[in-house]
């Protein structure tokens, strides 16, 4: 295949492959240049700066109930109090490092799995490949939420139990791509020379194969944040984590426990929900420029004299 | 065919595995949990409270592989196991099963109309005004957790604007009638719910139906029928949308897990007591064999749909069948 | 001289995307009587297939005609209404694409894509499509069971004889290939190519023939035009480009491809890439690889110049004053 922005004009007629390789360079002008892409990246540095300075921002302490219950928001208290007399802005600002840190975490591990998984499979080949297909599609077909909800019940709750959980049920999501991609990389050149060498095939996985897959790998990283963020809040909103812990989905729990968006102050439900929702569209807006980026097919066209893909 | 044997084959080892998740959990609980989940159990017969020990590996000398075979020979004599208060498994479920089915059934098929007719247009008219807005707009909102939505919804419309009424099925004091004023309050107290998990569920849809549309019309065979003269109308339906949405009625019937999910959070939310609000008490409760029977019946339905969704493939996709 | 059937002028097509425009085919000027064969030859990337679905109107976004003309049989292509285009295609030209796999529709019988062109234009009953098929199979050599057969199920030269059989449907006067035979191993692409000019010998029609590979054109094309990096390196009747290559590019071509027959010699190919095209060399594009570059190529951009009867862009022959048509 030739190189350049030369194979980009003959792949654009012709059939293209979806999951070009991009390199460094040309790839941070692109994401500098999609629109998605920049609304992404500023989203996720707002929240990971309150997560890393959050009393920069709130310097009151989020659990002292030292305020009047269910206020609504004002200048003192931009979100309002709790029912408990809690300053719910507080609150939000401090809850967002371990919201922050729980979907690092289990997107980092869950993509590690998927990928030890996926590129085993592609790479062994045979009968480990279709052992290891039937466990991936087993846990792809087995409902999340479910049985996310039977694992957690019987655990003790908490931060930890719930990344022990998300993992187990996530590591699936993003095994078949990573498969396919490790498929289409095994015969290549350098793999056979490694193997010649003798070198040992976990070593050939992660030092030679791992490192060509970095841009599908750092897009499923996303992909899978994208759920982690809303599973996890969902989990703890149901009643699944430990309460007194700071987490967005913590608050939403309280919040619905004391009927806030009837009764109270409804901002004490909206408020970490938004966020959730905010965190959630962070992940996915940079993942939707990522798939532009990968696939060319994929990007904005300029509108011509027809508006239409067919002329 | 072949290809529908491997199918099936997925189809039995993944209910296989569903049942030993069911099977091992009760077992590596902390402590002893499991003897004491059992003795809050009430009104339980003990012909059904012996089923439920060898379940939870509780008061037998068994060993695990002997207790394992009972189990799954319980399990095929239709012996679900009783609730926490004492009610068979399979009554409960089946009775809150209409109320889960027709959200999320309903809601399933305006999703996938609104997915695909979203997606293929806007693919169709890629630069338009209506692929400018619609397909993130949709893919952000369906990257939003449900119940952000529904929170959303119930306080902009039941709380606020008192447009719909703020939980349950139906009315306090109504009693189900097969009358017009009782299906239209149970559409009156349906309309959020379903509103939420469409937003969701259609999101994810017009993005993937859109970008396999993208794909398709990139193919040279759209191009050949171009070159043949063909109205644009006739490209569209019969070499792009058809091309395009075939392949990936499986991965759709996949995604069913996720809605499940979903509907479990929304009927949560709006205190609708379908199969979703179930699951949740079951959870509060500790009720294991509720919670395993219905973790059970929602495996299955998604398998029989991802098996629906295989065998029309495999009827209209002419590549499946073999030279 | 009768009119050319078609008479290709400056045609001119850009990639215009958000972060730079691309001149993919740069002021391509042809023309082509009734009955004759040309083919087009050059690298991947040179633009030749641009130039292919930019004269027929098949190009994709981001890719647009931004100038010159493609006038057909007294009409300009590019100005044709969509309702006019559709009217002609397929009826008076037809295209067959560089991979039958990729370019029947898989879902598709082949008879029911043959259906689809016929219906698109006119109104023929059931049995006049059937007897059309039927017919246009038989010249190429295809069973006429096989209509009943979906494109995965035929080997892959019948596949491409299938397409090109779609494309005689209407017995057109034009019939464009894009490497048609580049996916078929060396026996099915002589056995393809003989095929194709029997049908041209009985049937009467033009015929583009696009390739990266010359030896294929070389005996059956009446007329060669040799593209590089978007433009017109050199055009002349086939004869005259295989006795004496003018342009060094075309020399290099000639160097590139081994012969059965002919005496043994060394395979030279072409040193470097071509170039990318956001970014074009300055003066004569090939100047990078070129054996025979004098100083005054970086910087002077060559135009076409008439040598006998060929036509040549390079400064060799810039001392003819008069650029060709």
């Amino acid at each position: 295949m030739a190189t350049g922005f030369s194979a980009d004009i003959e792949a654009a007629d012709a059939t293209s492959d979806a999951q070009a390789q991009v390199e460094p360079h040309r790839f941070l002008r692109a994401v500098r240049g999609n629109r998605k892409a920049v609304a992404g990246v500023v989203i996720l540095l707002v929240i990971a700066f309150a997560a890393a300075f959050p009393g920069l921002i709130a310097p009151d302490d989020p659990q002292a109930t030292i305020y009047p219950p269910n206020l609504l928001p004002s200048w003192n208290h931009l979100l309002g109090t709790t029912q408990l007399g809690q300053d719910v802005f507080s609150q939000l600002i401090w809850s967002t490092r371990l919201t922050l840190w729980v979907t690092l975490i289990v997107s980092v591990i869950a993509t590690f799995l998927s990928m030890i998984v996926g590129v085993t499979a592609a790479y062994a080949g045979g009968v480990t490949d279709r052992v290891l297909t039937v466990v991936t599609d087993v846990f792809l077909i087995l409902p999340v939420l479910p049985l996310l909800i039977l694992l957690a019940s019987y655990l003790p709750p908490g931060v930890t139990s719930l990344v022990l959980v998300l993992c187990i049920t996530s590591w699936a999501f993003q095994a078949r791509q990573l498969r396919s991609q490790g498929l289409s990389v095994r015969s290549r050149d350098f793999l056979v020379s490694a193997r010649v060498r003798g070198e040992r095939p976990m070593y050939i996985i992660l030092v030679e194969i791992v490192p060509t897959m970095t841009s599908l790998l750092a897009a499923s990283f996303l992909a899978l944040a994208v759920y982690i963020v809303g599973f996890a809040a969902s989990l703890q909103f149901l009643g699944l984590g430990n309460s007194s812990e700071l987490m967005w989905g913590t608050m939403l729990y309280n919040a619905q426990q004391a009927a806030a968006l009837e009764a109270g102050n409804p901002w004490w439900a909206l408020g970490p929900g938004a966020a959730v929702a905010l965190l959630g569209a962070g992940f996915a807006l940079l993942n939707y420029a990522f798939d532009e980026i990968g696939n060319p097919a994929l990007r904005p066209v300029r509108r011509g004299k027809r508006g239409r893909a067919a002329a | 065919m072949r290809y529908l044997a491997r199918r099936g084959g997925l189809f039995l080892v993944t209910l296989w595995a569903a049942l030993t998740v069911n099977f091992i959990i009760p077992r590596v609980m902390p402590g002893n949990e499991a003897a004491a989940v059992l003795g809050s159990f009430r009104g339980v017969n003990p012909a059904a409270l012996h089923a439920l020990e060898i379940q939870f590996g509780v008061n037998t000398h068994r060993g695990l592989v002997a207790s394992y075979f009972v189990y799954l020979h319980n399990l095929a004599t239709g012996q679900f196991g009783v609730t926490a208060q004492g009610v068979p498994v399979m009554t409960e479920i089946s009775s809150k099963l209409p109320w889960t089915l027709g959200l999320v059934g309903v809601t399933t098929v305006i999703a996938f109309a609104i997915g695909t007719i979203v997606g293929v247009a806007s693919a169709w008219w890629r630069g338009g005004r209506l692929d400018g807005i619609l397909p993130p707009t949709l893919f952000i909102v369906s990257s939003v957790p449900v119940f952000f939505v529904g929170l959303l919804l119930i306080y902009v419309f039941a709380v606020k604007l008192g447009w719909f009424p703020l939980g349950s099925n139906y009315s306090l004091g109504a009693t189900p009638t097969p009358t017009p004023s009782f299906a239209w309050d149970v559409l009156d107290h349906a309309f959020l719910p379903a509103l939420s998990l469409v937003i969701v569920t259609a999101g994810l849809w017009v993005y993937s139906m859109r970008n396999n549309m993208i794909t398709t019309i990139a193919e040279d065979y759209v191009k050949t029928a171009r070159a043949k003269g063909l109205t644009d109308r006739r490209i569209m339906f019969d070499y792009a949308a058809r091309n395009a949405i075939l392949p990936n009625l499986t991965g759709f019937a996949m995604q069913l897990g996720y809605v499940i999910g979903g509907a479990i959070v929304i009927e949560y939310l709006f205190s609708y007591p379908g199969l979703g609000y179930l699951f949740y008490t079951a959870s509060t409760d500790h009720d294991l064999p509720l919670m395993q029977g219905l973790f059970l019946f929602y495996t299955i339905a998604v398998l029989v749909c991802v098996l629906i969704a295989d065998l029309i493939t495999a009827v209209l996709d002419p590549r499946t069948r073999e030279a | 001289m009768a009119e050319p059937l078609l008479e290709v002028d400056e045609l001119t097509v850009d990639y215009l995307t958000e972060t730079a425009d691309v001149r993919a085919v740069d002021r391509v000027s042809f023309r082509l009587d009734a009955g004759e064969f040309l083919g087009i030859v050059g690298e991947s990337g040179c633009g030749k297939s641009t130039l292919l679905f930019g004269m027929t109107q098949l190009l994709s976004p981001p890719g647009e005609v931004t100038g010159g003309s493609v006038v057909f049989r007294g009409r300009d292509m590019v100005r044709l209404s969509p309702g006019e285009l559709r009217n002609t295609r397929w009826r008076d030209y037809s295209v067959v694409m560089q991979s039958a796999m990729n370019a029947l529709n898989p879902m598709k019988s082949i008879g029911a894509q043959f259906k689809d062109a016929l219906e698109a234009h006119g109104d023929p009953s059931a049995e006049q499509i059937r007897q059309r098929s039927v017919e246009v199979l038989g010249l190429v050599g295809i069973d006429a069971a096989h209509l009943r057969s979906y494109p995965h199920q035929l080997s892959g030269g019948m596949r491409q004889r299938a397409m090109i059989a779609m494309a005689l449907l209407f017995t057109p006067q034009l019939v464009i290939m894009d490497e048609p035979t580049s996916a078929l191993d060396v026996v099915a692409q002589r056995s393809l190519m003989s095929k194709i000019k029997d049908l041209q010998r009985s049937l009467g029609f033009a015929i583009i023939f696009v390739t990266h590979d010359m030896s294929v054109v070389s005996r059956y094309s009446d007329r060669v035009m040799v593209m590089y990096a978007g433009q017109t390196a050199e055009e002349a009747p086939t004869d005259a480009i295989f006795e004496r290559p003018l342009h060094p590019y075309t020399r290099g071509l000639m160097t590139a491809f081994p012969s059965v027959t002919g005496p043994r010699r060394e395979l030279a190919g072409i040193p470097g890439a071509p170039p990318d095209l956001v970014r074009p060399p300055s003066g004569c594009r090939f100047n990078p690889r070129c054996p025979e570059v004098m100083p005054v190529c970086r910087s002077r951009e060559p135009e076409l110049y008439v040598v006998d009867d060929a036509d040549v862009r390079c400064l060799l022959y810039a001392e003819r004053p008069a650029e060709a048509r």
